[in-house]
């Protein structure tokens, strides 16, 4: 009998393809995900050495950072540069015969939701893109993980990685969480634990009750934050929700071949007794909506608390809470839901998904927005188009948010959706570094619900709060 | 990609932790499709005003420290994005060696790609190295990647850790993709066999 094995263990021993003698493993690549701004160099090193790509049927490029969300997009991107690299990957993508989603197609969006939405996806298999948050496919119990551009290069030209084996975490969510709770304060909460850099060195297996109760939207959530906590992957088994979710899905196989894939993926779970590295348990009910405060994920707290100094730390982080709470313009003591809010961005591959918009739209519908700016970018073209059909869209418009096309938007700021110098954002993404939703902005990450209860009042605010009124 | 053996330069002191990708080279970079001409971006937001002027407190506009090519660090240094804009701007800027008590997964396997040297060590010797490093331009530190030894301009040696093929990759500046080929055969009877097990991916 082998050893009991983690789900971690048995998809890295199905990819490895060689071995050398201090454990440098060859794997497998089965999914390259790839989008405009880290391929470019990657796509030209393999003209310069006349390479091809090996497998451009497992290879499924999208662009997403520079688009514009505006409704003019068709125009076309004013910006040059922005221009020039979208253009560069409608060039690579045809030159060297990948799968395409280019912007005028419906099916475009954020990489990471176009990825499960297609059924590329899918349970078992190794993905991988040069974008950290390839740790959302993760949800499906598919090895996925963020590569630099060397590597894009590589994965291209040789379908293989050059790796090493991370050590074994579980994150262990008990019980149920309580109402007004979601996925995203899940992850963050585990963040908050963790620190950013609990996770460096591990593959996280998310796993408990609170995680098997979440959708498929919910578990691509948590997992798209592993690498916020330093991790190298986040994993959830597969289960009968998994199944439903790829099934019929365009890439997912049918037929003969789909009862087969299912019987393989029954068998990705964790052995019983096999040996995790480090363990980390949450009580689901203990987590209460959570907002961050400062500029890195880990500046995490309950929306209920105040705004902590930097006297209550230790070591370097003394200096990088003043550093924050300078940048955040924050006073220490100051409650967090007395943090007024210019601009809300409900977006992301973190929270971009149709249950994040049903969720937001849930407390926003009926009311108007009392802050500068808000909007909504659905994470991909089918993701906008099952909202306008539920009627979200104009629950989103009526309130006065702004209804734009998919992409990464105000996440990371490329394209024109920025934050001015002191603009202060209530955002469904998953960086609150500085200047990341533009130089100078202020971030602070939340659930949808919470942006948008953010959005109605014009201040950080518990949205079990809203909810209350609404009963 | 540059051979890396030893390097003896000066080292510039940035304590502050989880100094991120975002800090290393800031987004409206990353618009280029080349991997030269960022060194003058790295660290933007921190080493420039608005309107373009360089902030004098910030350790790379200090004169003893203009031409460091070595950055001893705070924790989880690299944390962040992949984007590997972060070690073609280090790089770029000149900067071979980065010393820290821990790295971002990502950042770290990127620096390897590119001939820079990311050094994990204790928390006392980053110490004694960040003290080191604030000495400014006349001192020198060394990094000594065969013997791997880092070594302080007063003469005090501290060894460290590297991974055998990533070291022998670096001191011969061997292009990864390259090696990988070599092992065509096995990646095509992997192929092979996945094509029975998993006929679906
Ligand atoms: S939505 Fe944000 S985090 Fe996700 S891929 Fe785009 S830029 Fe990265």
């Amino acid at each position: 009998m082998t050893a009991p094995r983690t789900l971690y263990d048995k998809i890295w021993d199905d990819h490895v393809v060689h071995q050398a003698e201090d454990g440098t493993c060859l794997l497998y690549i089965d999914r390259h995900l790839v989008h405009e701004v880290t391929s470019p160099q990657a796509f030209e090193g393999l003209r310069m050495t006349g390479r091809k790509v090996r497998a451009p049927e497992k290879t499924i490029a999208v662009p997403d950072h520079n688009v514009p969300t505006t409704l003019d997009r068709a125009k076309g991107i004013e910006n040059e540069e922005s221009r020039i690299q979208v253009e560069a990957l409608d060039k690579n993508a045809r030159d060297f015969g990948v799968n395409y989603y280019p912007v005028s197609d419906i099916r475009q969006g954020i990489v990471h939701i176009v990825g499960p939405e297609q059924g590329w996806t899918l349970p078992g298999m190794t993905v991988v893109c040069g974008d950290s948050h390839t740790a959302t496919h993760g949800a499906f119990g598919a090895l996925a993980h963020g590569i630099g551009t060397s590597e894009v290069e590589h994965v291209l030209a040789t379908q293989t990685l050059i790796q090493k084996k991370s050590k074994n975490m579980k994150v262990e969510i008990t019980g149920s969480l309580r109402p007004g709770v979601t996925a995203k304060d899940i992850t963050m909460a585990v963040i908050g634990e963790t620190g950013t850099a609990g996770g460096t060195g591990y593959v996280i297996e998310y796993c408990g009750q609170a995680i098997r109760e979440l959708s498929m939207e919910g578990r691509m959530t948590v997992c798209n934050m592993a690498i916020e906590g330093g991790a190298r992957a986040g994993l959830i088994a597969p289960d009968e929700k998994t199944f439903a979710y790829c099934m019929g899905r365009p890439h997912a196989p049918k037929g003969a071949a789909w009862e087969a894939a299912v019987s393989y993926w029954k068998t990705l779970f964790t052995d019983e007794g096999a040996h995790f590295d480090k363990v980390v348990t949450l009580k689901g009910e203990d987590i209460a909506p959570l907002v961050t405060w400062g500029t890195s994920p880990e500046d995490v707290l309950p929306i209920t608390a105040t705004v902590p100094s930097p006297a209550d730390f230790t070591g370097g982080k003394v200096e990088a809470v003043q550093r924050a709470l300078d940048y955040m313009g924050l006073t220490p003591g100051q409650k967090l839901s007395d943090i007024a809010i210019d601009t809300v961005f409900i977006g992301s591959c973190t929270n971009g998904r149709i249950e994040d918009l049903r969720a937001a739209a849930e407390v926003v519908k009926g009311k108007k927005i009392k802050v500068k700016r808000a909007m909504v970018v659905p994470g991909s073209g089918l993701v906008r188009a099952q909202a306008e059909e539920e009627g979200l869209a104009k629950i989103f418009t009526d309130a006065g948010f702004e209804w734009r096309l998919a992409g990464c938007s105000m996440c990371l700021a490329m394209n024109p959706d920025q934050l001015a110098p002191g603009e202060r954002c209530a955002a469904t993404s998953n960086r609150n570094f500085e200047g990341r939703q533009g130089r100078g902005g202020r971030t602070h990450l939340v659930s949808p619900g919470m942006a948008a209860a953010a959005a109605l009042t014009g201040h950080l605010t518990d949205v079990r709060d809203l909810m209350a009124e609404t009963v | 990609m540059d051979k890396f053996t030893t390097l003896t330069g000066i080292a510039a002191p940035m304590p502050l932790v989880n100094i991120d990708t975002d800090m290393i080279i800031p987004k409206q970079f990353l618009k280029t499709i080349q991997r030269s001409g960022l060194g003058k971006n790295l660290f933007d937001e921190m080493r420039y005003t608005q309107d373009g002027a360089e902030i004098a407190d910030f350790v790379l506009n200090q004169p003893s420290y203009r031409k460091a090519e070595i950055i001893v660090a705070g924790d989880n240094f690299g944390c962040g994005s992949s984007r590997e804009h972060a070690p073609w701007a280090l790089l770029d800027f000149g900067i071979r060696c980065v010393i820290s008590t821990s790295f971002a997964d990502i950042f770290f396997n990127n620096c390897f790609k590119n001939g820079i040297l990311p050094i994990v060590m204790p928390q006392e010797v980053v110490d004694v190295l960040m003290e080191d490093a604030r000495k400014g331009g006349n001192a020198r530190v060394t990094v000594d990647l065969e013997a791997q030894t880092v070594t302080t301009s007063g003469g005090q040696s501290f060894g460290f850790e590297v991974d055998p093929f990533r070291k022998h990759c670096l001191m011969n500046g061997l292009d990864d993709i390259g090696l990988t080929l070599e092992k065509a055969a096995a990646i095509d009877s992997f192929e092979a066999r996945a094509k029975v097990a998993r006929p679906w991916a």
